[in-house]
């Protein structure tokens, strides 16, 4: 037994799952530490309200850089919750129910995350 | 033994706690992530619904949460590396435990000093 996460499987959408975990898992160590960083250390929930959202979103250097964290980070859970249904819902109907909740779960969540990063229009009146 | 070791059960010691972490903190930092999303989408509404939605992560209960979120996410990231390293470099599966104790020891370098700075609000 070699390895300390998943055996590397053989091809197909398996192996790119299992490059795609430990590639997307580099990118958010760095994105994420930095966001950890900057919204928890830095700054902290005492100040972040509507208009510190608004000066950050002023720009689209954050918003991108949001929404390349938010699709990494997404996939990278929506793939880790996908194979613990593999590894622990054992019946093949229930595998089935689970995995395609998932999915249509995941891509409600994914499209309403994308789409409050890129409409969100700081100078509209409330 | 009942249903549960078959679930929290895998290759036993320092390797089977890694593992079980790992699948905790991630499960639990995509928790977070859904709920984020929604507290998020809540500034299309406007400032003041943004920033009550805000305020209820001001709650000393989820001010502790968010420093077990923050460690939950370290704890992930490290452990992902030791994993990357195995994976990619099968010779360090020798040395494995030294690795996870390497894990727990940049976690807590890290985590301590970050949760005390994080958790001043409580003495002001």
């Amino acid at each position: 037994m070699n390895g300390a996460g998943r055996p590397r499987p053989q091809g197909g959408i398996d192996l790119l799952a299992w490059i795609f975990m430990r590639v997307s898992g580099v990118v958010l160590l760095l994105m994420v530490l930095v966001h950890l960083a900057i919204m928890h250390i830095i700054n902290n929930i005492e100040v972040i309200n509507y208009h510190f959202v608004a000066q950050r979103y002023a720009t689209p250097f954050w918003r991108t850089y949001d929404l390349v964290m938010l699709w990494l980070a997404f996939i990278h859970g929506l793939n880790g919750v996908r194979v613990m249904i593999d590894d622990y819902v054992g019946s093949r109907g229930w595998r089935l129910i689970s995995l395609a909740s998932l999915y249509v779960l995941g891509f409600i969540f994914l499209a309403l995350g994308s789409l409050v990063i890129l409409t969100f229009n700081p100078a509209r009146p409330f | 033994m009942g249903k549960i070791s078959k679930y929290v059960t895998y290759r036993g010691h320092e390797g089977q706690w890694s593992w079980l972490l790992h699948r905790v903190t991630g499960i639990g930092v995509f928790l977070f992530l859904l709920a984020h999303i929604l507290d998020t989408a809540m500034i299309g509404w406007g400032p003041k619904i943004y920033n009550e939605t805000m305020a209820i992560y001001r709650h000393p209960l989820f001010r502790v949460g968010e420093v077990i979120l923050a460690g939950a996410v370290l704890y992930h990231a490290l452990n992902g590396v030791r994993i990357i390293i195995i994976d990619f470099w099968p010779e360090s599966t020798l040395a494995q435990k030294k690795l996870f104790y390497a894990v727990v020891v940049t976690f807590a370098l890290i985590f301590v000093p970050a949760a005390i700075y994080m958790m001043a609000w409580m003495v002001k």
